[in-house]
């Protein structure tokens, strides 16, 4: 099957994203297919490159991007969401004057539309929901 | 037949009664994170009477030190299972 992931938790605040990571997994060994995993609302801490949580803890942003380099994942990150919670790429950073951006490789920013798509064309579409 | 996904706590019982309120007899409903407190002993009379199929992931269920017995339970690729052979997916959260 092919699966669309949501994620609208961040790292750390519940653990909505470390289900979605699991779930990601559980679902590639089980050969189906992930189209994409669009992140939203808190999620997009998700893709946060400055992350720097203990070492003898999970670090999610980084479980996140060697998945999607050993499986080819698409990890898409809402724009609008993440460049008002300050989770930039070089191009926004640019836009908005900031000195720094900070959106870890592997990680896309785009629209709503993207998870539009993502939608038509996946079998399931799951959400893995944070705080409201 | 829909997959209901419930990660609240008790704590959170709108969630729980708004989703109770929308399930079906030939529902699934999966406890997972702090959903699987629906589970102690205390909250037991309640879930028995939604009228779907009740099952926990039982690694959030263990995570969480809950005890259960007689308890439909899945694992992650089991849940994966259960997203495929439901058509229709919500998670309340």
């Amino acid at each position: 099957m092919i699966y669309t992931l949501v994620v609208h938790a961040a790292p750390y605040q519940s653990a909505a994203a470390g289900t979605a990571l699991r779930f990601a997994k559980a679902a590639l060994a089980a050969g189906h297919d992930i189209h994409r995993v669009f992140f939203y609302r808190d999620g997009v801490y998700n893709a946060s490159a400055l992350a720097s949580p203990p070492r003898d803890e999970q670090n999610i942003p980084a479980h996140w991007q060697q998945l999607a380099q050993e499986h080819g994942l698409d990890m898409v990150v809402c724009i609008a969401a993440a460049v008002r919670r300050g989770v930039l790429d070089a191009g926004e950073a640019k836009r908005y004057e900031k000195l720094h951006h900070n959106l870890a490789d592997g990680f896309e920013l785009s629209g709503l539309g993207q998870l539009a798509e993502a939608s038509l064309h996946s079998d399931r579409v799951i959400t893995f929901g944070g705080q409201r | 037949m829909t997959l209901h996904i419930l990660n609240t706590s008790p704590s959170d019982r709108n969630t729980f009664l708004t989703c109770a309120l929308a399930l079906a007899e030939d529902d699934t409903l999966l406890l997972i994170e702090d959903g699987t407190y629906w589970l102690l002993p205390q909250h037991r009379s309640e879930l028995a009477r939604v009228p779907a199929r009740v099952v926990a992931l039982a690694p959030d269920r263990l995570a969480r030190g809950v005890v259960v017995d007689n308890m439909t339970e899945v694992d992650d690729a089991g849940f994966v299972e259960l997203t495929v052979q439901h058509d229709r997916i919500v998670s309340w959260f």
